[in-house]
């Protein structure tokens, strides 16, 4: 750094700059940084708290749930959906075929193997964050009456606005009866 | 205009002394006093003024209401209900708050046309009106967030689509609007942060509005004719005349706005806002507030959620280039025989946009808003720029002065080259 500030002065106004360009740029470049460093608490500071990032997991009891019923439950401040799917509706989310998805995903993917009647998705629409009503649309899973998109029994997008499937938080099931979602 | 010479003369010690230290009293005066108005303006001018009014009642009222509201996600709808109920005049506070922005937005609405009818985003004004696009936005993100205040349904449903509008960005879509919440979902830290730019933005926009009056100020008003003015027969001292011409409009327009606060001040608003806001159960039609229904429908209309999102921030983005976009030389409607016809479908299928939506997204009205989407930009993006040059227009006026007094001006007065000199008193 010495070497180019000791040539920058031998050439006086030549290509290279002379000594006073190099101290106004390096003087330059640390504001920016300083800068930077001030504005960042103050942006940082509109993220998720630690309080918001504690609130980690909940356990719910499954066994009250019956084929065909679906509870709503509360995670992170958003409805989470446990849905007992009956047979008939797992077949049809199994037996539609990829290239007919907007978001090609296979319904064995969404549920846990053994207990693939179980869903469980946050009831958030992709779209913009209305929460879809459940038994409705016209594939038989979920409806979002706020911009219409219809979503099938596996919770994927079928038509209309939203460009994903619900999506799965991550759980697991603790026994028989109990779900730990987060 | 900036070129015109100070008239303004303190006579006693007190002014006269302070004139030479800070001359703010003759800035007011050469601005809102002395101030040379085209004479031909008519009442679809007086909106400016009524605007800057109801900025002013807004922010005081909201100074007011901000003493007793409390942004809690647990006492915010109890502190409305209280200052609906328990505090003097609360009722009337709030009315006058929440039906002020409708009225500012139909101010709001009838200044932009207003605009777009005369021409006045054309040169040498752009500045002028890019600051009044801003202006606009600064007002949406102010009444949106306002909304948000009262933590009912609508609120809370409203917050929360119109922020994940940013989830629509690809790659950082998420993190924006986690960031914007605060949180995994709109929640405490989102409605504390809302009040927080509530209450700060009018007086960003207070700062836009002088920037808008200082570039109005350098370039002068525009007139129905659009012809610039040439001579001092063409303009009046903005008191009286233009001061008791808004003074009037603004009576007129307090009758409509007090008709709405004390004989139908929940109109205007939505019922589900008095539902305390519950994160788990959505409305089944959840509509923004009137003055966002035209937009709403053009996010709506795309099957696509970044292509709605970019169109309908696309379909505000479009108004600062204007300027450019419509090539016309002719500045007012009047003298655009075809323009016009074009500029009431405009109007037309504004509103109609708006209507649409209000109505629930499916079937023909989707197809409709689609249609009327794709004419809204059409009427931007095709149709300004090629008028510009197929449009055959009428013959403009010599002078403001002249398409004032007609003929019998030009005759008795002999027909004057424009910019001379009309009678004695005419500076220039």
């Amino acid at each position: 750094m010495s070497d180019t500030a000791l040539e920058n002065e031998t050439s006086a106004s030549g290509e290279n700059g002379t000594r006073r360009d190099f101290l106004y740029v390096t003087t330059g470049a640390f504001a920016v940084v300083g800068v930077a460093g001030v504005v960042w608490p103050l942006v940082d500071q509109m993220n998720p708290d630690a309080s918001a990032l504690a609130l980690a997991s909940t356990e719910v009891d499954i066994s009250a749930v019956e084929s065909g019923q679906s509870i709503t439950i509360k995670w992170r401040g958003k409805p989470v959906f446990i849905r007992n799917r009956t047979d008939a509706e797992v077949e049809a989310a199994k037996s539609v075929p990829m290239d007919e998805l907007v978001d090609p995903q296979e319904d064995v993917d969404r549920a846990v193997e053994g207990r693939e009647n179980l869903l469980i998705m946050v009831g958030i629409c992709t779209h913009l964050g209305c929460v879809p009503l459940g038994d409705a649309g016209d594939f038989g899973g979920w409806f979002c009456p706020c911009h219409g998109s219809h979503y099938d029994t596996s919770g994927r997008i079928r038509r209309g606005p939203a460009p994903l499937n619900l999506a799965i938080p991550p759980y697991e099931f603790m026994s028989e009866t109990t779900l730990r979602i987060g | 205009m900036s070129g015109h010479t100070s008239s303004y003369d303190p006579q006693n010690g007190a002014m006269k002394w302070l004139d030479k230290r800070l001359p703010l009293p003759r800035l007011v005066h050469d601005s809102f006093v002395s101030y040379p108005v085209p004479r031909n303006l008519n009442y679809a001018y007086t909106f400016g003024g009524m605007l800057s009014i109801m900025l002013v009642i807004q922010i005081i009222t909201g100074v007011v209401l901000a003493m007793h509201y409390v942004a809690s996600a647990d006492l915010a709808f109890n502190s409305v209900e209280h200052i609906m109920r328990d505090v003097n005049y609360g009722w009337l506070l709030r009315y006058v708050h929440t039906n002020g922005a409708s009225m500012f937005f139909i101010a709001v609405y009838v200044h932009i046309f207003r605009g777009l009818y005369y021409g006045s985003y054309k040169e040498p004004r752009e500045v002028l009106w890019i600051l009044g696009v801003v202006i606009f936005l600064l007002m949406m993100a102010t009444a949106f967030m306002g909304y948000v205040l009262p933590w009912g349904q609508m609120s809370f449903w409203g917050a929360t689509v119109i922020t994940n509008l940013f989830s629509a960005i690809p790659l950082f879509g998420e993190s924006i609007v986690t960031w914007l919440w605060g949180g995994f979902s709109v929640d405490q830290p989102t409605l504390n942060r809302f009040f927080s730019l509530h209450y700060l933005l009018p007086f960003m926009i207070a700062g836009v509005v002088i920037l808008h009056v200082w570039a109005l100020h350098v370039t002068g008003q525009t007139n129905p004719t659009g012809v610039e003015v040439k001579q001092k027969s063409d303009t009046l001292p903005f008191t009286p005349y233009a001061t008791i011409k808004d003074a009037f409009a603004l009576v007129v327009f307090f009758v409509v706005y007090s008709w709405f606060v004390f004989y139908l001040p929940n109109y205007l608003g939505h019922a589900d806002n008095y539902i305390p806001a519950n994160p788990l159960v959505t409305p089944a039609h959840i509509v923004p507030e009137w003055y966002f229904l035209p937009f709403y429908a053009i996010l709506r209309a795309v099957p696509d959620k970044l292509g709605g999102v970019v169109l309908m921030f696309g379909s505000i983005a479009v108004l600062f280039v204007l300027p450019w976009l419509d090539t016309s030389k002719v500045r007012s409607a009047s003298f655009r025989p075809t323009y016009r016809v074009f500029f009431w479908v405009f109007v037309v299928v504004a509103i109609v946009l708006g209507w649409l939506g209000s109505k629930p997204a499916e079937g023909g009205y989707v197809i409709a808003s689609r249609i009327f989407t794709a004419y809204y930009f059409a009427h931007f993006l095709i149709l300004l720029p090629l008028l510009g040059i197929f449009e055959k227009t009428k013959p403009l006026p010599n002078s403001i002065t002249e398409s004032v007094l007609g003929d019998s001006d030009s005759k008795g007065g002999s027909a004057m080259p424009s910019g001379a000199a009309a009678s004695p008193e005419t500076k220039g």
